[in-house]
């Protein structure tokens, strides 16, 4: 059994002094206890104390990018017990712009959400956008798809503009190369973000409300992350992302640099997997020593009528489902299956945008109660159960286990059973 | 089910409250008043939970054959009727035909069928088959299938309606015996329909037939927004209340702008759709009424608490919040017009308005959010843009038909009229 670890001989993310950091106030805007660790595997069950709330992870952090959760409703989302989502400075910083969110007492103002907020620096569309960008050491060039023009985005302006946004946990701009590029310009971008992060630091208005995270990145070379985190983690900042990943590379390279770099991120500060939701993913990286996570997909694949399950979607747009009268998950608590059966949802995609909110709603819910159910299990002792379990449910029979799932949780002493 | 009036204006309009709707016979709905309009039982962009943050919220919901019949297998396995099957609770369900808002193309009507169009294209309806969806529906009241192809005005021939209202007269008759032979729908009240276009002759006649049926309350078709000119439409209503019996509701399909709502109220109309709010949804706008008769004039409008803040672009901030005058100007994808009771929310003076959009709505969106945010959702075409507004638009429009009440008990319905639509008095 994992004995909870008392608090006060550990975890306060202390501010040493740093050269390049500014002078900073006594109180941290961010505090990591960490209630429980599994003994069999690299997991852990903490309570993040960020300035709007406190977060218990491990969490999921669904995504808001334009300052909406896409047809939910502020109080929808904390009556889900959300207690921190994302925006995106690209797309805010275009519009509305972050003079006018400022003007609204920032992104909190803005959208009225009372609790967390975590913003991307814009660094991923550098990726998602690459036909619309170019790189150089000054910064990200985009040429802005509304109206043609031409922006600069360097680490300055995306701090910058986040200090407007007024967001819990700010990101560093990172240089960002998709998964699946190789060669010198990963080690190139590397190195940059080093550099980049360091102007990040120096940049912050706000470093006693405004956690800075810095991303690692190095793409699939074990050798470049661990060259990254060697330096990254000599920089004193509240919280460490785990970037470049979740990007259509092999699974098998993937879980490979996410145990890596979690062996070598402190132990008392917030692991941050960035652009990973689905569940199995969720629950290996968990095992693999991760605390935070995000990711669009269960809030788009909602839009398309695909509902999460503890044994994979549902697709309630088939006609299967038209005379279906359970909800979509007996089990689940969510107002959705409270009051609504796949049939109507079915009926009601033919008719009206609410469907969608209504299975937004309930995937939101499932990734939520997921990682709740797996913070509980690391508290309780239980969690290579846990996981045994969940990979039973989501796959009938132990043959259709994902190698890779497989060799990642054996990783971290976890042995699937055979069935 | 009872209608009881307070008041009475021979000629006009009444006022009063329905009561003992339903088959638990314990709701009541307050005249004039409007229903709550929805799609497959949905109030459009609203799951329930966000809906119920409108209170008081009518307490009848309207569900149309157009956006049901073709689910029709489906409720006759479910058995259980179409309340439980749409999670609705504590309300009464009234069943109509076509959804005022779906397109109609015409030349479908026969003898013997009426068409609705679903999702997946036209459905044609027998009375049999009417019926059939009633008994699977389970609705608390109904409208009577009808023929109402009779807008297209002066080319609909005399001819033609004619035969709508003896078609409409048939299918009452075969609709009310096949009622009362099902079990299903005892204690349910069936609303017989007035059609007849634009003809007196035909619209009496109908009313006076249709009078003469075992309904609980009566329909008037074929008056939609469109069909005919405001001065005709209350003409021909006077005219058929005339012939109706003042002690059962009369239902006005397919009209619901503000001011042709309130014509139809003095012309004897006690009960309306509410498609309205989302129309102004739709096209991006809130409903801004000034709806509190007792504010002097001078400062209607203006709140002290409003703060004045400095837009960029050195835009100056409209302090009289007064909505543009109705746009001649079509808008997009055949909307229709923006009505001289909207706000244009797309309109780039609101992007540093940091205000409600009404002050002192309370509904969630005003309590809520800013001016600024909704303008930012419209121009970023986010969901949540529709979600918010169609709950404005509904505390807007449920606060009018309040407010309307008020003013009938009050004897201030000439100052409502001038304060809230805006019309100017002919002296």
């Amino acid at each position: 059994m994992a004995a909870p670890i008392d608090s006060a001989s550990d975890v306060v993310a202390s501010k040493t002094s740093m050269p390049s950091l500014k002078s900073l106030s006594a109180v941290s805007p961010l505090t990591l206890r960490i209630i429980a660790e599994c003994p069999v595997t690299k997991a852990r069950a903490c309570d993040l104390k960020l300035p709007h709330s406190l977060v218990n992870t491990p969490v999921f952090m669904p995504v808001g990018t334009q300052g909406t959760l896409k047809g939910i409703t502020s109080d929808q989302l904390e009556d889900l017990g959300c207690k921190i989502c994302l925006g995106n400075t690209y797309h805010l910083g275009m519009r509305p712009g972050p003079a006018l969110i400022e003007k609204a007492n920032g992104l909190h103002g803005f959208m009225n959400w009372k609790r967390n907020l975590l913003t991307d620096s814009g660094g991923f569309q550098m990726v998602s956008l690459v036909e619309l960008s170019e790189v150089t050491e000054e910064g990200v060039k985009f040429k802005s798809p509304y109206d043609g023009n031409e922006i600069l985005l360097t680490p300055e302006k995306s701090i910058e503009i986040q200090n407007s946004l007024g967001s819990d946990i700010m990101m560093q701009l990172d240089d960002v190369v998709s998964s699946t590029v190789t060669g010198p310009r990963v080690e190139e971008a590397m190195h940059r973000s080093i550099r980049w992060l360091d102007r990040c630091i120096g940049a912050n208005q706000n470093p006693e409300k405004q956690n800075l995270f810095a991303i690692i990145q190095g793409g699939l070379s074990a050798d470049l992350r661990k060259t990254c985190l060697d330096e990254m983690t000599q920089r004193d900042v509240p919280g460490f992302a785990i970037g470049g990943l979740s990007g259509g590379e092999e699974k098998d390279d993937f879980w490979r640099m996410v145990t890596l770099s979690t062996e070598h991120l402190p132990r008392h500060k917030p692991r941050y997997l960035m652009g990973v939701g689905y569940a199995v993913d969720l629950v290996v990286c968990v095992a693999l020593g991760c605390d935070m996570f995000d990711c669009v997909f269960p809030t788009r694949t909602a839009r398309f009528g695909s509902a999460l399950v503890p044994w994979g979607s549902l697709q309630v747009k088939q006609k299967q489902y038209a005379k279906d009268f359970q909800p979509i998950d007996p089990d689940c608590k969510c107002p959705t299956c409270k009051r609504h059966s796949r049939a109507y949802l079915h009926a009601l995609f033919k008719n009206d945008t609410a469907a969608m909110h209504h299975i937004t709603i309930h995937n939101i819910s499932y990734q939520l109660t997921l990682m709740l159910s797996a913070r509980q299990s690391i508290i309780d002792g239980r969690f290579p159960d846990f996981v045994k379990n969940f990979m039973r449910k989501m796959f009938p029979s132990s043959d259709q286990y994902p190698s890779w799932a497989v060799d990642a949780l054996a990783s971290v002493n976890i042995t699937l059973d055979q069935h | 089910m009872k209608l009881e009036l307070s008041r009475v204006v021979q000629g006009g309009y009444r006022l009063g409250v329905l009561r003992e709707i339903g088959r638990a016979s314990t709701s009541s709905l307050e005249v004039p008043g409007c229903l709550l309009y929805t799609r497959c039982g949905t109030v459009p962009h609203l799951t329930q939970d966000t809906l119920h943050t409108l209170s008081p919220l009518p307490s009848v919901t309207q569900l149309t054959l157009s956006t049901v019949a073709e689910h029709q297998e489906v409720l006759e396995e479910y058995k259980d009727g179409f309340k439980k099957f749409a999670g609705l609770h504590d309300t009464v369900l009234y069943c109509s035909l076509h959804d005022p808002l779906t397109p109609r193309p015409a030349g479908h009507v026969t003898n013997k069928t009426v068409s609705v169009w679903g999702s997946g294209g036209r459905i044609e309806l027998t009375v049999g088959r009417f019926m059939a969806l009633q008994k699977a529906l389970r609705p608390d009241l109904y409208q009577s299938m009808a023929d109402g192809e009779t807008w297209q005005g002066d080319a609909t021939s005399r001819k033609r309606l004619r035969k709508s209202v003896d078609r409409t007269l048939a299918h009452l008759d075969e609709c009310l015996l096949i009622h009362q032979q099902t079990a299903e729908l005892q204690g349910v009240e069936v609303l017989g329909v007035v059609e007849g276009g634009d003809s007196l002759e035909e619209r009496l006649r109908s009313a006076r037939e249709t009078a003469k049926r075992p309904v609980g309350g009566f329909c008037l078709d074929g008056f939609q927004t469109g069909s005919m000119d405001g001065p005709l439409r209350t003409q021909l209503i006077s005219a058929v209340a005339g012939e109706l019996p003042e002690d059962k509701p009369r239902l006005l399909q397919g009209v619901g702008r503000p001011d042709e709502v309130v014509a139809c109220v003095e012309a004897g109309v006690d009960l309306f759709e509410s498609f309205f709010p989302f129309q102004v949804t739709e096209r991006g706008c809130a409903l801004t009424f000034d709806l509190d008769l007792s504010l002097d004039p001078e400062r209607a409008g203006i709140t002290p608490s409003t703060p004045v803040l400095e837009l960029e672009l050195g835009e100056e901030l409209d302090e009289t919040w007064q909505p543009e005058r109705g746009r001649d100007a079509e808008l997009e994808d055949g909307a229709e017009t923006m009505t001289p009771f909207e706000m244009d929310l797309k309109d780039t003076k609101y992007r540093g308005d940091f205000r409600p959009l009404v002050e002192g709505c309370g509904c969630y969106c005003c309590t809520n959010h800013q001016r600024a945010y909704l303008h930012h959702l419209l121009v970023t075409n986010e969901l949540l843009a529709g979600v918010l507004l169609m709950l404005h638009n509904t505390a807007q429009y449920t606060a009018f038909f309040r407010a309307l009440r008020a003013a009938l008990a009050n004897d201030q319905l000439e100052l409502f009229k001038t304060r809230v639509l805006r019309i100017k008095r002919v002296v």
